[in-house]
């Protein structure tokens, strides 16, 4: 059994659960993930607390623009439907398709990525709104900063496992790498349907 | 491993499992279309300036179906052999929920 787990081929319905380290691996991630939802809770919780203690700097509804949060919204929303059609390439053992699909989420990503970083060098240069202007703007960049540090971290393992696996193709000691990778896009794209509300949103409306 | 297995009943049920996860891929389409209706409800109450007291719980509400949707559909939580994955994301939805309110409502007080 040992060697056949690198062997591409004819692979079983749920490949990423076939074998015990798959499982293992499965499992793990959704424990992580619990854990992960407590931990952006407390950024939520601290901003929802500060939201309105701008020591007399920038407050929300002044710096917020809907439209480029309503673009950043579509382009993660959309890159976490064609991870969710990789994963449909994964289960029929299209390696090539997942690549692509694969390939264009972090294209969206990477949009998504460079708008916020837009967005923050807009912030700081056009209304002196830095991390340590009030306690609202620390718990601002702390937040979005921290899921924007997701983002990052996310693209570079999707990126990482596509180079890595490129001339492998698709085996059971893949197959759990690439779903679990895309479990964590799907997380990232919901904290980000809480930040677009929370912080975006109801910032505009007061 | 399956070798002995008869090459007919083997494409057979490979046929009859693409068949599912086609169907299954419209379900998700289906759901994405639902996530992108939402958001635009969100952004569209925010953009047209109804009342704050009727928006926001709304609005809340909205995310919080949306991510229902994530989970169920996208992150496969539906599908069978999801005992486990469910009860660790609903012990820290559960964490989630004690660490907000108890931030929020001591800067209420």
């Amino acid at each position: 059994m040992a060697e056949d787990v690198l062997k591409s081929g004819d692979l079983p319905e749920n490949p990423e659960r076939a074998t015990l380290e798959g499982r293992n691996k499965f499992m793990g991630f959704w424990f992580f993930l619990g854990g992960e939802t407590v931990l952006f809770a407390s950024l939520f919780g601290t901003y929802l607390a500060l939201r309105n203690s701008n020591a007399g700097g920038a407050t929300g509804s002044e710096i917020f623009g809907l439209e480029l949060v309503f673009i950043m919204t579509m382009l993660l929303l959309t890159s976490s439907l064609t991870s969710v059609y990789a994963m449909y390439h994964m289960k029929n053992n299209d390696f090539k398709k997942m690549q692509l699909w694969l390939g264009i989420t972090v294209l969206l990503g990477l949009g998504f990525l460079g708008m916020e970083i837009y967005e923050f060098v807009h912030y700081v240069h056009d209304y002196e709104f830095g991390y340590t202007t009030s306690a609202f703007s620390s718990a601002f960049y702390t937040l979005v900063g921290f899921h924007g540090g997701h983002v990052a971290f996310g693209l570079l393992w999707i990126v990482a496992l596509m180079i890595r696996n490129a001339k492998r193709g698709l085996n059971l000691y893949n197959a759990p790498k690439f779903y679990i990778a895309s479990l964590y896009w799907h997380f990232i794209d919901v904290v980000w349907v809480f930040i677009f509300t929370v912080v975006y949103l109801m910032g505009k409306v007061g | 491993m399956a070798d002995n297995t008869n090459s007919v009943e083997h494409t057979e049920k490979k046929e009859f499992y693409k068949k599912k996860h086609r169907e299954h891929m419209k379900h998700q389409v289906v759901t994405f279309v639902m996530m992108i209706a939402f958001t635009l409800i969100a952004f569209g109450l925010v953009i047209a300036e109804v009342d704050a007291m009727f928006t926001i719980p709304i609005i809340l509400v909205l995310a919080g179906v949306q991510v229902l949707f994530q989970l169920y559909y996208f992150m496969h939580m539906s599908e069978e052999g999801h005992q486990w994955p469910a009860a660790m994301i609903y012990s820290g939805i559960f964490a989630a929920v004690l660490t907000v309110l108890s931030l929020t409502t001591i800067v209420w007080w």
